[in-house]
């Protein structure tokens, strides 16, 4: 109980100190101005909820293999978590998008995969509220979501390949393309604190979900007497 | 060797019950031909806009008739109690999968070489010439379709609000399809013709993929 104050209080200071460094730290951008500074929130939160997905893949296929509750338990928790992230970026993209590119949406692969994506796990939530029978909810919902996230590089690239004209990535895009020295470290500390603050998420929802658990059993050994 | 022969006798009984009745075959056809005329209602079916909207529209309709087709895949099963029995004969679980991809291909392209003169005629489209070409796209896109639907059909028919879970789970999962093969049939369909073999390529690794993925985890679908 008490790591997990510790870890929340940790997580929130640390979202403040970031917002600090977002705002008094980083220089302000050349061409954009200050809207640019939501980029750090933006694109950590979209690096962190990738990874959130991808722990709820590897749970998903934990469960799959080895039929153990706290598998099924730590997929939900991901897939809610991972959902908030990305529901995240796409509130927060469109507002960086409308004064730089003077539109809020536009068709090109990351928007529209980080979109498809958003409705797939939106989908594996409500395929799990649709099945009663716990056993068979963990492991249907698992296997979709195995299927889901194996479609996401495709997605992905059929979008960027025959759809999309895209300005290059920034970060790791090759040529031409990188960050001023501060704003990456302001950028990376982002990605850490969203990491971290995920974590938290995870462990508060992990912890709501056992409860849960724990308490229908309860409920249908109080039936039984 | 098993799995050959167990997917060709169960494939059979899919045919046959299927060609007993050809309620899905009608049923998809008529629901595809519906789709494309709304289209042109929708939009002016003359105009050369409608002609480069046609092959995501023809996608389209195919995408949406397909969730039609496979809601019955396993729900017969389920319904008629016949799939632990099934599930007994075979030696390997995969072979009702593929039986049933199989039959669900054939079924949707059957309905599509149904439905393409229609759409030649209704767009104005010749398609002779790129008949070889199409078809190939046709084929690996009907492919992609029928495994990524099997295998959500047999999660959909486990679950309540079946019908309409079917193309809430699969359609969004079945956006490279779209993108690829509305893309690679409209080049073919261009005033100059040209044959996109990358994004051919796509499907087939589309298709490859989901059918690995079907095939380790395939067994698990169908657990009592």
């Amino acid at each position: 109980m008490t790591k997990r104050i510790l870890l929340g209080v940790v997580a929130t200071a640390l979202i403040i100190a970031a917002a600090y460094a977002n705002f008094y730290i980083a220089p302000t951008e050349r061409t954009m101005g200050v809207i640019q500074r939501i980029f750090y929130f933006h694109a950590a939160t979209a690096w962190a909820g990738e990874m959130v997905f991808f722990v709820c893949f590897v749970a998903n296929l934990l469960y799959v293999w080895k039929r153990e509750q706290k598998y099924d338990w730590l997929g939900v928790t991901c897939a809610e978590v991972g959902l908030a992230c990305i529901t995240i970026v796409l509130i927060t993209g469109p507002i960086w998008a409308k004064p730089v590119w003077g539109i809020y949406w536009t068709w090109d692969a990351r928007l529209t995969s980080t979109f498809v994506l958003w409705l797939l796990y939106v989908s594996y939530l409500l395929l799990r509220t649709l099945i009663e029978e716990p056993g068979r909810r963990a492991l249907l919902s698992a296997l979709f979501g195995i299927f889901a996230f194996l479609d996401v590089p495709l997605v992905f690239f059929s979008i960027r390949w025959w759809r999309t004209q895209h300005p290059a990535p920034v970060i790791m895009g090759g040529q031409g393309s990188g960050l001023d020295p501060t704003m990456k470290k302001v950028f990376f500390f982002n990605v850490l604190v969203m990491h971290i603050f995920c974590l938290f998420l995870i462990v508060e929802r992990y912890v709501l979900e056992k409860l849960r658990h724990d308490v229908d059993l309860l409920q249908r050994e109080a039936e039984v007497q | 060797m098993a799995l050959f022969s167990n997917t060709a006798t169960l494939l059979s009984k899919e045919l046959r019950t299927e060609f007993r009745s050809r309620e899905l075959l009608t049923t998809t056809s008529v629901f595809i031909l519906i789709v494309l005329v709304l289209f042109s209602f929708a939009t002016n079916p003359g105009t050369e806009e409608a002609r480069q909207f046609a092959p995501g529209l023809l996608w389209l309709a195919i995408l949406f008739a397909s969730s039609l087709m496979f809601q019955s895949c396993f729900l017969r099963e389920q319904v008629n109690d016949t799939l632990s029995s099934l599930r007994l004969a075979v030696s390997d679980p995969f072979a009702i999968f593929l039986a049933k991809l199989i039959a669900n291909t054939l079924f949707l392209l059957l309905t599509e070489a149904l439905m393409l003169p229609f759409f030649a005629i209704f767009y104005n489209i010749s398609l002779w010439s790129k008949l070889p070409a199409l078809s190939l796209v046709l084929l690996l896109g009907s492919v992609g379709i029928a495994v990524a639907g099997t295998a959500i059909s047999a999660i959909s028919a486990q679950a309540r609000m079946r019908e309409l879970l079917l193309p809430l789970l699969l359609l969004p999962l079945l956006t490279p399809v779209l993108v690829v093969s509305a893309t690679v049939t409209g080049s073919l369909l261009d005033r100059d013709p040209v044959v996109q073999w990358k994004g051919i390529a796509f499907l087939g690794v589309f298709d490859v993929v989901f059918l690995t993925a079907l095939w380790i985890f395939g067994q698990y679908f169908l657990e009592e």
